[in-house]
């Protein structure tokens, strides 16, 4: 008995596509089918602005652990999160076009750690994950742009370097 | 009618706006099968404008584009907020966390940013550098790093019950008790 392993090509792409939020849609889709992650995107938007989680010094508030309002925020949005996705698995919801929702385990890397530390260096200082810095500049913080150049900048160069790193 | 308009304007407390992100993880998977996370809109923009023949960004960008559509929802969302539902009360800050600041410099409470960083002038001095180029910096490459950010790895990976995800969240977590307690008091007193 001999059992055969699946090897996958790989000759299109120089190395797997990983990715945190990634397209598992099986249909491709058209313009227009994206004007619903726009929509969502602005009820997103609305709700960071609103609920002020966009304010530097609601993050700073956190960090002196002076305000239950942000741990409240996430703490709930994870609960809510987590009962959806419970609900999704067990009662096998499809997506509205009748697809299988996708979920992706994640494996323990080094970088988790390393990685957790300097965003979280950063999150203090500058106030913002990278969710509400759009939602600061669409606010009318202009000097929030090179953050936001800064943080492309560094995701660059952690795509240059990455070899060298630990993980 | 006017009641409604009025808890609108007002800020949102956390029962109202946790859970509408929380909502955000199942509408996404359902709409078109996406999982939430948002610091991966970054590396699109590098895959677009400047893979610079980069194997981390050489993959097909414009299937991913949702991403790129969801955050250009949150800035617009952004402006629709501040614009039109915008508080018309004082922003209200924790005594003590007005206290701690102002033993760092900071003198202005009046918006969502203190006015005494988030302005052109300070942009263009060191502690500009500071906050926005290297703080910007941070939050990119760290994300990157960790695999996800807030979204990512504390909303969607702990929503999914990934141990990983749980790491990097208690990681941002101290990474950020450590810049707020310990490296910014230094920061603030070069100024």
């Amino acid at each position: 008995m001999s059992t055969i392993k699946e090897v996958k090509s790989e000759v299109s792409t120089p190395e797997t596509f990983v990715c945190e939020a990634p397209n598992d849609m099986v249909k491709g889709e058209s313009w227009t089918d994206n004007i619903k992650y726009l929509v969502v995107g602005i009820m997103f938007g609305i709700v960071f602005v609103k609920a002020e989680i966009i304010s530097w010094f609601r993050i700073q508030e956190m960090f002196r652990l002076q305000s239950f309002h942000m741990y409240g925020v996430i703490g709930s949005a994870v609960v809510v999160g987590m009962i959806s996705i419970f609900l999704i698995k067990k009662f096998n919801i499809k997506t509205i076009t009748g697809e299988v929702v996708v979920f992706h385990p994640k494996t323990f890397q080094k970088g988790q750690v390393y990685g957790g530390l300097i965003f979280g260096l950063g999150w203090a200082i500058t106030g913002a994950c990278p969710g509400p810095i759009f939602a600061q500049i669409g606010s009318g913080y202009v000097v929030v742009l090179v953050t936001l150049l800064s943080a492309i900048a560094g995701t660059w160069t952690y795509g240059r370097i990455k070899g060298s790193l630990p993980n | 009618m006017n009641q409604i308009i009025e808890f609108i304007l007002q800020p949102w407390p956390w029962y109202v706006a946790g859970p509408l992100i929380g909502l955000t993880v199942p509408t996404l998977l359902l709409i078109g099968n996406k999982s939430f996370g948002i610091s991966s809109s970054l590396r699109h923009v590098c895959a677009a404008c400047i893979p610079a023949n980069i194997p981390f960004f050489k993959y097909d960008w414009k299937k991913e584009i949702w991403n790129l559509v969801f955050v250009l929802g949150v800035f617009f969302g952004g402006i629709i907020a501040t614009n039109f539902l915008e508080n018309p009360n004082d922003f209200v800050l924790s005594e003590a966390t007005i206290a701690d600041l102002k033993g760092l410099g900071i003198t202005d409470f009046a918006g969502l940013m203190p006015a005494d960083l988030f302005s052109i002038e300070t942009l263009f001095s060191f502690k500009g550098f500071l906050f926005f180029v290297l703080g910007g910096f941070l939050v990119g490459f760290g994300t990157r790093y960790a695999g996800g950010c807030t979204s990512g790895h504390a909303i969607m990976g702990l929503s999914n019950l990934q141990l990983p995800s749980l790491i990097a969240t208690c990681c941002f977590m101290v990474g950020g008790f450590a810049m707020t307690h310990l490296i910014m008091p230094v920061i603030f007193r070069l100024f």
